[in-house]
């Protein structure tokens, strides 16, 4: 049998902010052997409402099961699936370089202008680096200062938004909101 | 709204208060360190809460299972920390993978020794998680009443499950305000899905037209009470009724349309007409792997309307054309009037073709035996379903004994099968026995369980004892693990690795208990044996002798296709023999 294609999706999970989340999502993925390569939990534009943002390699199959067994969590919200091409999509990462290799390279600017990147702080002793972008723009970054003897690299996980004009969450928190004064009226 | 009274009370009391206002007024469990002082207040409202005391925390779950299966509400344990709450784990993947209400109460260390390593400290939510269908930390006493609530709220609405409730030391022994509020909304969780008009119409239009329609009853017929709504929609649309293990008694076993049980061990009429049907009505059931075989090869002919209130069940194993999110009961009686009136008879007259052949060449071998021969699994369950008069409610272990009561146990009224069937636990049907008969005093329960089973909870005798709790325990003793054996015997050479079991004397153990009981070895003494157990409420154990070569039949092979019917070792079905 043929196994469906592979492709990274981008996960996000609309939820309650409370302990346990993130590894009551996690396991869901570890069950099913899948590796999660990117995670990041913020909160969302609605107050008290948490988000997270996961990225792994599987199929389509595999991923609209996962994100059912994800919603399915009582303190779920809602989670939905995408590819690259349905959100907006940035990381952040930061790149620690020692001052004195990179004043001897004279690359500062070529770093800043061609690559897009800003200086977080600079001392005698290093350098850190900024830049947000795809993860493609942020390695091309990496690479270049890898002749510079870097000394720390970091990469955060991603952060998305949909490019969709609908806003599901807010659907469904108007949906319950319903819902609840239904059943407010029917007590009363 | 009137005003409520607030009294000042410990975490504790708060507990059992609130377990009290939920409406439960029976308790499984066992007491330890973590929890004592739960205990202590237990023992000021023995009036109101029954504590059931287990002889093993895994015990005191499956009772609770047995319980909530039976009655159809929450079941309710209370163990303490560390190995009291490791030892539930079973028992909650089990209430998980079967869908029963459950809330099981946990002791915890301290607040100041959380995650410190300290006496009898486990990390309860971490490891019940992804077992539970909720799992929550209670640190403080004044979050008491509210965790009880939402715990009950969230166990037994929508697809019920298991729930914990972690309780830190602190939250017992600390004083707080209490007023009980039951929970009917949280935002995060919608329990009862509005159902979806255009889909209904469709499901109703497929219906209206299919020619070879079959319907599959889960256990969701059950627990959304549709059995009735399922009953009038076959009756109107004569559609024959096919069940899951855990579907079984939704419909009344010698209902016209019901043609029996579905998967591995089914009829054959439900397995070879799943691969003819042109459309399967599956109504909360979830197409377990043991339902389905091979599902490249399942229902290749069929439309397929899939039914269940969790909706991430949709596709997970067998692709629906149409599906709907709908608790069971509402959906049927919303298709009902939608559905015309209809034949079918040649159809349902291929499903008793079908069985037929199973009556002569599996049931006839299993029920009439030569002289002098062992006894078989098939001809003591169903002399107790006759001596029951098919109203007992049938408890099962896992394992032949299991497959063969689901076969030869018939029923009249819902209810009245309870098995483990997703997780597949032996150990469970003892136990689960006991909560059974607790559940509903005034019917006759019977457990069927094979000699291995029985071993892994037979501890639980002492409950029986202690409770007068008259359960009828019939064991099925083949001196064997008899289903791996049956494997061995068809697909490892038979060779019998670890199978065999040397027994001790299950009456003496029972007679040790205060049990009364008899060994049952031969033919002429089964009759007898079955109507001295049945003559009163109290307890009885029969050891009855089994035929170690006994399989269950008809059986489709794991991994095959559901009309790929074996009739005995060496005998496969031909489907197209009709």
């Amino acid at each position: 049998m043929a196994y469906p294609e592979r492709q990274l999706f981008t996960v996000t999970v609309y939820s309650e902010n409370c302990v346990g989340l993130l590894s009551q999502v996690s396991v869901i993925f570890t069950r099913r052997c899948l590796n999660i390569e990117d995670v990041s939990a913020s909160a969302s534009s609605v107050p008290d409402i948490h988000k997270l943002t996961l990225t792994t390699w599987a199929d389509r199959p595999t991923m609209e099961k996962v994100v059912r067994q994800i919603e399915k969590r009582v303190d779920v919200i809602r989670a939905f699936l995408y590819t690259d091409d349905d959100i907006l999509y940035q990381e952040v990462a930061l790149y620690k370089v020692p001052t004195a290799k990179l004043l001897e390279s004279a690359s500062v600017e070529d770093i800043v202008r061609h690559h897009g990147a800003r200086i977080l702080e600079m001392t005698p002793e290093y350098t850190v680096f900024e830049k947000s972008g795809h993860p493609w723009e942020t390695e091309a970054l990496l690479n270049r200062l890898r002749s510079l003897d870097i000394r720390q690299f970091v990469r955060s996980g991603r952060v998305a938004v949909t490019k969709s004009p609908i806003e599901y969450v807010d659907i469904y928190l108007e949906e319950q909101r319903l819902r609840k004064q239904k059943l407010e009226n029917n007590e009363g | 709204m009137s005003e409520k009274e607030t009294i000042k009370i410990s975490g504790a009391e708060a507990l059992v208060k609130s377990l009290i206002e939920e409406g439960a007024d029976i308790v499984f469990g066992y007491p330890g360190g973590a929890i004592l002082t739960v205990y202590d207040k237990l023992y000021d409202y023995t009036d109101r809460l029954n504590h059931i005391l287990v002889r093993h925390e895994q015990g005191a779950v499956h009772a609770a299972q047995g319980y909530a299966r039976v009655s159809g509400r929450t079941g309710v344990v209370i163990v303490t920390s560390g190995p009291g709450a490791a030892n539930v784990i079973t028992g909650l993947s089990d209430a998980m993978a079967d869908s029963t209400p459950l809330v099981v109460i946990t002791g915890q260390v301290g607040r100041q020794y959380l995650g410190s390593d300290a006496f009898q400290e486990t990390d309860v939510v971490g490891i019940t998680q992804p077992i539970t269908k909720w799992a929550y930390q209670v640190r403080r006493p004044d979050e008491v009443a509210s965790a009880v609530a939402r715990a009950f709220y969230i166990a037994s609405t929508g697809r019920p499950g298991p729930v914990v409730l972690d309780i830190a030391k602190d939250a017992q022994v600390g004083l707080t305000d209490w007023h009980y509020e039951p929970v009917n909304f949280i935002r995060s969780y919608n329990p009862l899905p509005e159902i979806d008009d255009t889909a209904l119409a469709e499901a109703a239009a497929l219906i209206n037209k299919a020619e070879r329609p079959m319907i599959l009853v889960g256990q969701g017929v059950v627990i959304s009470g549709a059995t009735e709504s399922l009953r009038l929609l076959a009756d109107k649309a004569s559609i024959p009724v096919c069940s899951t293990l855990l579907g079984l008694s939704a419909m009344p076993s010698e209902h016209r349309l019901m043609k029996g049980m579905l998967g591995m061990h089914g009829n054959i009429g439900p397995n070879v007409n799943t691969n003819r049907a042109d459309l399967i009505i599956a109504v909360g059931m979830r197409f377990d792997d043991r339902v389905t075989g091979n599902t490249a090869a399942y229902a290749p002919q069929a439309k397929i309307i899939h039914i269940d209130i969790d909706p991430s069940e949709f596709d997970k194993t067998v692709r629906s054309t149409i599906a709907i999110n709908a608790d069971a009961r509402q959906a049927l009686e919303r298709l009902l009037p939608m559905i015309d009136e209809a034949d079918h008879s040649d159809w349902i007259g291929s499903f008793d073709r079908h069985n037929d052949v199973e009556r002569e060449k599996v049931v006839a071998v299993e029920l009439k035996r030569p002289e002098g021969s062992k006894l078989t699994m098939g001809e003591v369950i169903s002399k107790i379903s006759d001596a029951t008069g098919h109203r007992a409610v049938a408890v099962t272990d896992v394992g032949q004994n299991q497959m063969m009561s689901a076969r030869y146990f018939k029923f009249t009224s819902p209810r009245s099968f309870i098995s483990s069937g997703g997780l597949g636990t032996m150990g469970f049907g003892l136990p689960a026995a006991i909560g059974a008969k607790i559940a509903a005093p005034e019917r006759t329960v019977c457990l069927f369980c094979g000699d291995g089973g029985f071993q892994m909870t037979i501890q639980e005798l002492g409950t029986i004892m202690e409770y007068e709790v008259g359960v009828k325990m019939v064991i099925l003793n083949n001196n064997f693990l008899g289903n791996v054996r049956q494997w061995q015997n068809l697909f490892y050479q038979r060779r019998f690795s670890q199978t065999p079991m040397m027994n001790p004397d299950f009456i003496k153990i029972a007679s040790a208990y205060g049990i009364q009981g008899e060994d049952v070895i031969d033919r002429e003494s089964l009759d007898g044996a079955i109507s001295r157990m049945l003559a009163d409420d109290r307890p009885y154990l029969l050891n009855v002798q089994i035929d170690e070569t006994d399989m269950v039949f008809p059986m489709t092979p794991a991994g095959q296709a559901v009309d790929h019917v074996l009739l005995s070792a060496d005998s496969p079905y031909n489907p197209n023999q009709d």
